[in-house]
């Protein structure tokens, strides 16, 4: 699918002469007017370079304003973030304290929350995510195909302050009565499990976002599955294997690479995410081991904070942990972008629906 | 094996169903008319509603729009016309990484640009946010509309003496229409709902305001203040809040799909 043979169409005027205004003079007479109009429909072809440069150039331009929204984003955050850069330096990054009354920053808190709930989540989404991903493209009756994928999609269209809401509502207070308790009961021997149950906690956190990413990871891995050649199914089914094994050993095997990219690409949202968590997990700037207890993300800090940091100082260490955010899920996203296109080769997969 | 999997669909199934319904369940019991049409009223009392709001979603999905829609076509036409090579690949690289930075930055970019220059928060600020969020999904589904339009169908243009620019616009982008459009909405259903970026560029208001130059209300603000309130009315407001939210972005959806498949641009 390459344009860029594409003949440009070209019009040449052999003979530009009639152009030249003397010649228009009333002394000629008829003959003039004659090459006039002979000459017209040559000169439209002409004429019309000079549009299609523009617009051409004003493409680039849109193109280009892309790259330059980018470089915008990075500067106001680089700019802004120069007054805490300055202060604290990499120690920003290493310390616990927070608080803005003594003009104190650290954003430690904020990087273990979002740290510890996003790879809850991965923990949790990634095996059902893939299981439904398998199940649409390989054992799923092919009417049901189509509604089952548009279904995990449509989780991915509900905005996230509506999860936030549902989880306040639905989520917490099952985690509180239930969850949390038998947990207790059962694993409270690890420590990861202990305290008391409030149901805002880092686990509930990092469960809401595991049902947001789910949709994001089981597409994608979707794709990649589709792109695996078929006589690979057909080659392992050949040697005697059973269903499952030809889904390990033909399938899985082969989309490695791609899951993977789509397990990070789920890691990018879950890392970015501000709404749903920011309602759930207790906005409290503290590390702790039990995953019951209340903790704080990067995102949620700006989310709670931003407009009503008073200082400059304040501000600026915000603008930081933005900066810090924006860095580390642009690394994760590319990461993935090239592990998805190393399956997939850059080839939109078809969709199976 | 095949049990497993089924047992893992339906795990995945069973939050999606259990949010809808509530939102349906607790939102249908909320909506009444003072909420369509009411300002909210004052901390701790009951009643009013969220028209501003619902309002203020509008004004500012309209200013995302006009900025990013355009631009973000621009962008699709030289990815798939004059970007295949280094140069469109690298805005392809750029525009997939962009789709990745979390909402909130972008949220922390409009305030630098815009709140810090005008020196208080306003709706055009929320625009631009979402304007931002737009363009890069935008630019790639159109790249990717553009290119199934066939080859010759251009070619066939060029033959005839159309111009390149003309051919672009009224051959091979007519002919990509639907996709176009449906690319768009898709961008457009995702900010519809976005609440991060908002929160300290369109700020928020309990009341009426039609002036884009300062802090506006919008649904999904306003879910979540109300949310997180302690007052049972409000947390009332914001089922049903959430349900409108949800309706408008299907229904826009759904609307601009009718009326591309039958009215001017059908056959398009």
């Amino acid at each position: 699918m390459s344009n860029q043979a594409l003949p440009r169409p070209r019009f040449s005027a052999p003979d530009p002469e009639p152009r030249v205004p003397e010649q228009r003079s009333p002394e000629q007479g008829p003959k003039a007017a004659l090459k006039i109009e002979t000459t017209a429909p040559l000169l439209q072809g002409r004429v019309s370079e000079v549009p299609d440069a523009l617009f051409g150039w004003a493409m680039r331009l849109c193109g280009f304003a892309v790259v330059a929204l980018l470089g915008l984003i990075v500067y106001q955050l680089v700019v802004g973030s120069q007054l805490s850069w300055h202060a604290f330096g990499w120690k920003f990054f290493g310390q616990s304290d927070w608080n803005p009354v003594e003009d104190q920053y650290g954003a430690l808190p904020f990087i273990f929350g979002t740290l510890v709930s996003s790879l809850l989540a991965l923990l949790i989404a990634v095996p059902l995510a893939v299981g439904v991903a398998v199940f649409i493209t390989e054992m799923c009756p092919v009417g049901l195909r189509g509604v089952l994928s548009f279904t995990t999609e449509l989780l991915a269209a509900i905005p996230s302050v509506i999860y936030g809401l549902w989880a306040i509502f639905v989520l917490v207070p099952i985690m509180r009565t239930f969850v949390q308790p038998i947990l207790a009961k059962t694993l409270g021997w690890t420590g990861l499990f202990t305290g008391p149950a409030y149901g805002y906690s880092i686990l509930t956190a990092g469960i809401i976002l595991a049902i947001m990413i789910i949709p994001i990871i089981s597409s994608i891995t979707r794709e990649v599955l589709t792109v695996v050649p078929q006589h690979q199914r057909e080659a392992v089914l050949a040697l005697g294997a059973t269903r499952w094994e030809m889904i390990r050993l033909g399938v899985l095997r082969n989309a490695r690479a791609g899951i993977v990219g789509a397990i990070i690409l789920g890691l990018g949202r879950a890392l970015g995410e501000t709404m749903a968590v920011t309602m759930v997990i207790g906005n409290r700037p503290e590390i702790a081991k039990s995953l019951f207890a209340f903790g704080y993300s990067m995102a949620s800090v700006l989310a709670n904070e931003f407009s009503e940091a008073t200082g400059d100082l304040y501000l600026s260490a915000l603008i930081e942990i933005g900066l810090a955010l924006f860095l580390v899920t642009i690394v994760v996203n590319a990461l993935a972008r090239i592990m998805v296109w190393s399956v997939t080769r850059g080839q939109p997969a078809k969709s199976i629906a | 094996m095949t049990g497993v999997s089924i047992l893992t669909v339906l795990i995945v199934l069973a939050p999606l169903f259990a949010i809808f319904a509530y939102l349906v369940y607790k939102g249908l019991g909320s909506i009444n008319l003072a909420f369509l049409t009411q300002t909210p009223k004052p901390v701790g009392e009951p009643g009013g509603g969220m028209a501003n709001a619902i309002a203020g979603t509008g004004v500012i999905l309209a200013i995302a729009s006009l900025l990013g829609v355009p631009l973000g076509i621009g962008a699709g036409i030289f990815l798939s016309e004059y970007g295949r090579n280094r140069y469109g690949d690298a805005v392809r690289f750029v525009s997939d990484v962009m789709n990745g930075v979390p909402s909130i930055v972008i949220g922390i970019v409009a305030y630098g640009l815009v709140v810090m220059r005008q020196k208080h928060f306003s709706a055009l600020a929320g625009g631009v946010a979402l304007a931002i969020m737009m363009i890069p999904t935008i630019a790639r589904t159109t790249e990717q509309m553009l290119l199934l339009v066939p080859q010759a169908i251009r070619e066939a243009a060029f033959g005839l003496g159309v111009s390149r620019w003309r051919t672009t616009l009224s051959i091979t982008l007519r002919t990509a229409t639907s996709g176009v459009i449906t690319g768009v909405m898709l961008a457009f259903a995702r900010v519809a709902g976005e609440t991060a970026p908002l929160l300290f560029t369109a700020f928020g208001n309990q009341f009426w305001n039609w002036r884009l130059d300062q802090p506006t209300a919008a649904l999904s603000l306003q879910i979540y203040t109300y949310a997180l309130s302690p007052f049972d009315d409000w947390h009332r407001q914001a089922w049903a809040g959430s349900l409108v939210l949800i309706v408008l972005i299907v229904s826009a959806v759904a609307a601009v799909r009718i009326v591309v498949r039958r009215g001017t641009l059908a056959g398009a």
